[in-house]
């Protein structure tokens, strides 16, 4: 048998762990097609971000399931719910995502993320009362999980206790992203994922109405109240966009903040600067965009035209896979790109993507992980990894540990 | 022994810069950043450190910034001499000497030339200077129309629907006040944009309740007893009352004062190589005077290198920092200024961004959105080429049209793009006939039309 594809050996779990030696293998042939049906595979930094501005290139979830394979393109969307608007092509997707910014950002609500400042910190202090008594705790478990869960739920206005309830249903949701699951769906896999957004759907449904009726400050009020140039969204764009918000919320959150703390006890003299400088998290927060981006594939998207990269002529209808961390590691961007260094002043990193569907939670994400990271140097006495490498997640696409054991002495 | 000289003026050379606005300032700081030792000098007509002016006729107009706090971050310590608040009054080629205003003399070893342009006047002088007849250029015009705007005028008038004009206009809508807008053309930013996007602007400025007259001139400021602008007559025999003018008829390239000099130079501009070297009167290029900003005509290797004027801030960024490199490095490390025309402008609450030249287009093709909805991605094309592109709230895109004009790809656009509408068909742009006088583009264009042409941009890494 011939050695696996290079696809296939990075969506492959063995090499969760460290993807980025195969990353490099794959910087090597910047435009990659290994199979016939298979995806365009582009790694290159420039290629990535012209790509990502490319108006032949769609993210409709119609036009990526008439490309073929991936049987849960379509299956994801029904369930009852509409696409959201990160599946959505211009116009339908500039409309929902305006509507939607109305609850989140400038210019209806400028100081929305920063006034979530002051209530991070208790939060963070919260989760480090319940590690007093602990000399070693699951990083993933009872920080890095809980932390941005509790923070989407109250922006959106979720209860909190509803926590294990709801992730019964993001769970194979999330997993439905899996690349590899998205490549052979079996027949249960795709109706639990369809079942699970419709029960989630359903389950936000139930709040939604709650404030229509009465308006609260978060931002399903802000959702189902919405009235501008745009209109309004209906009752289901509604639903599928708090579906969205939710997820996207705090599975990419949770990466970040583990990766950026694995990073830290791996170059120790960093975490120590960050103990003594809460300010450098800002860079280091940015660092870790581009060295171990929590999104580290962009696999939905579809060319409606034929498009010549790098000399290679990419048909109309095929699928184009953009490897965010794989660009963020190419030496024609960056210099020494394989080095962690917070310090680089050049450091436009693909980890949030660019372009229209560039991330929408990116504040709140930049703050939550900024917060997360400067309290873990300055609260844990000889922070020690016991484990390296952790245990990953299956995930290729939203890569990140699934547990990170950390041992400490103490709490300051 | 012309390789001694560049590194003797590295060291100990002395470098003047005349103009102390962006350019200026980037250019200073570029040179300090790759190592000029020397002494350098800065000279600006106005008594203020260098400031930025987009904010000018947006944000300061509307009391959200200051006039007195939109200094330009400093990049670096520069370590210069400033001569503020006096202008350069004349040049001494052989001499190597620049004169002042107040008599005094500064003498280069190197000249950097940045000193812009200016708001242009109202052309009757005893109408200009009524009371209440404004321009708006400088850090102290915007503080003084703020100040009437803010007063509650009966009406303001705007002479001109350029960029700047639309902004002031777009300003007094957001204040609550009565505006109208007098253009010579058919619309607004029609020099500019074309009357395609131009009747969008159009739309833009009546449905935000701006009086819009166009095809008309204004003919006669008419004042009060004591002095006070008090009404606006046009070429139409209508007569508007309005107690604020404001004269929006784009600006006049400050180069007076080069008169006699011997240098290129003239009402469109200050003419120079890639390089940024200046010509002098003959067509010879200057071994020691360089320019930049929006006061220089360099030529463009996108454009079929004719000779553009760019009153773009990017622009005079990009032009100080190669000038600056330029200067002082020897012949064969010097690098061609080859800046991608960029502008973007904000009004009515749209957000409008350009890149390559428009007016050098004849056709026009949207390709993504809609007219109607303002929100669109168009295509300027000419030979057969794409030459420039325009968003109206939609800028993600703009890189993409920018690449392909980099590429001189192929006009009308065959390929498909997301969210293409019916009306994404070529059609004319529209531009006025360019031997009309009106406000004047942003882009002034001379010299050969554009040839065949295959150029593929690669990014370098800095």
């Amino acid at each position: 048998m011939t050695q696996a594809s290079l696809f296939r050996q990075i969506t492959d779990f063995a090499n969760r762990a460290n993807p980025y030696p195969l990353y490099a293998e794959l910087r090597k042939t910047p435009v990659l097609h290994e199979e016939e049906d298979g995806p365009y595979v582009i790694s290159s930094y420039w290629d990535i971000e012209a790509l990502l501005h490319d108006p032949r290139i769609s993210s409709d979830a119609a036009n990526l399931a008439a490309a073929g394979t991936d049987a849960l393109a379509q299956a994801e969307e029904t369930g009852g719910l509409p696409p959201s608007f990160i599946r959505l092509d211009p116009p339908e997707h500039d409309r929902l995502r305006r509507i939607a910014n109305q609850g989140f950002g400038p210019p209806h609500r400028p100081r929305r993320i920063e006034n979530m400042r002051g209530e991070l910190g208790p939060i963070v202090n919260g989760l480090f009362d319940g590690l007093a008594d602990k000399r070693q705790f699951d990083l993933v478990d009872e920080f890095a999980y809980p932390f941005p869960v509790t923070v989407i739920c109250r922006l959106l206005g979720v209860p909190r206790d509803d926590e294990p309830k709801f992730r019964a249903w993001v769970d194979p949701l999330v997993a439905s992203l899996d690349p590899d699951t998205r490549e052979n769906p079996d027949a249960d896999f795709v109706k639990a994922a369809q079942e699970a957004r419709m029960q989630l759907g359903m389950y936000l449904a139930g709040l939604v109405e709650e404030r229509a009726k009465e308006p609260r400050e978060d931002l399903l009020s802000d959702l189902v109240n919405s009235e501008g140039p745009d209109g309004s969204m209906t009752m289901m764009e509604v639903l599928s966009t708090a579906v969205l918000l939710l997820i996207a919320g705090h599975e990419t959150t949770v990466n970040l903040i583990t990766n950026g703390m694995l990073t830290l006890l791996r170059h120790p003299e960093v975490l120590e600067r960050l103990r003594g400088d809460p300010g450098l998290s800002v860079r280091i927060v940015e660092e870790l965009l581009r060295y171990e981006p929590p999104v580290q594939i962009v696999p939905q998207r579809t060319c409606i035209a034929d498009i010549e990269v790098r000399g290679v002529t990419i048909p109309k209808g095929a699928r184009i896979w953009l490897m965010l961390a794989a660009g963020n590691r190419d030496p024609e961007r960056f210099t020494d790109p394989e080095r962690f260094d917070p310090d680089r002043g050049d450091i436009q990193h693909l980890g949030f993507g660019s372009g229209i569907h560039s991330c929408f939670g990116a504040p709140l994400a930049r703050l939550e992980t900024q917060i997360a990271l400067s309290e873990l140097a300055r609260r844990l006495e000889n922070p020690r990894l016991v484990e390296d490498p952790p245990p990953y997640r299956p995930n290729a696409v939203l890569r990140g540990p699934r547990h990170l054991e950390i041992a400490f002495d103490g709490l300051r | 022994m012309p390789a001694d000289y560049v590194d003797w003026l590295r060291r100990e050379g002395r470098i003047v810069i005349v103009g102390a606005s962006l350019a200026g300032l980037r250019a200073a700081e570029t040179l300090r950043a790759e190592g000029f030792a020397g002494e350098l000098t800065l000279i600006g007509d106005e008594p203020y450190e260098p400031y930025d002016r987009p904010p000018l006729s947006k944000s300061v107009l509307l009391g959200k910034a200051s006039a007195h706090r939109t200094e330009l971050p400093h990049r670096r310590e520069i370590d210069a001499k400033w001569r503020l608040g006096v202008a350069a009054s004349g040049l001494d080629l052989m001499a190597n000497r620049v004169r002042l205003a107040d008599g005094d003399e500064v003498e280069y070893d190197r000249l950097l030339i940045a000193t812009g342009v200016r708001a242009r006047p109202w052309p009757k002088p005893e109408e200009a200077r009524l009371d209440g007849v404004c321009v708006l250029r400088t850090r102290d015009d915007a503080a003084g129309l703020y100040q009437r705007l803010k007063a509650g005028p009966r009406r303001a008038f705007v002479i001109g629907a350029g960029f700047a004009g639309s902004e002031v206009a777009s300003a007094c809508r957001e204040m609550g006040l009565p505006v109208t807008v007098a253009e010579r053309a058919g619309a607004p930013l029609a020099g500019a944009l074309g009357g395609v996007i131009g009747a969008v602007a159009a739309d833009l400025q009546t449905e935000n309740g701006v009086d819009l007259r166009t095809h008309v001139m204004v003919t006669a400021l008419e004042g009060d007893p004591v002095g006070r602008v008090r009404a606006v007559h046009l070429s139409d025999e209508s007569v508007v009352e309005a107690d604020v003018v404001v004269v929006s008829l784009g600006s006049q390239r400050n180069t007076d004062w080069l008169a006699g000099s011997g240098l290129g130079a003239g009402p469109r501009g200050i003419a120079c190589d890639a390089g940024c070297r200046a010509f002098d009167f003959r067509g010879i290029v200057t071994d020691d005077v360089f320019v930049a900003g929006d006061v220089a005509r360099s030529p463009h290797a996108l454009f079929g290198y004719q000779f553009l004027s760019l009153e773009h801030w990017g622009n005079a960024v990009a032009q100080a920092e190669t000038a600056a490199h330029n200067m002082i490095c020897h012949g064969a490390e010097r690098r061609p200024h080859l800046w991608m025309p960029a502008f973007w402008s904000s009004m009515f609450g749209v957000n409008i961004k350009s890149v390559g030249v428009p007016p050098m287009g004849d056709q026009l093709m949207i390709t993504q959105g809609s007219l109607a909805e303002r929100r669109f991605a168009g295509v300027y094309g000419h030979q057969g080429r794409i030459v420039a592109a325009v968003t109206f709230d939609n800028t993600r895109w703009l890189e993409f049209y920018q690449r392909q004009i980099e590429r001189g790809a192929p006009f009308p656009v065959e390929f498909a793009t997301v969210d293409r509408r019916p009306e994404g068909r070529p059609m004319d742009a529209d531009f006025p006939d360019p031997s009309l006088p009106t406000h004047g583009p942003m882009v002034t264009l001379s010299g050969y039309s554009p040839a065949d042409q295959q150029l593929v941009f690669h990014p370098a890494r800095h």
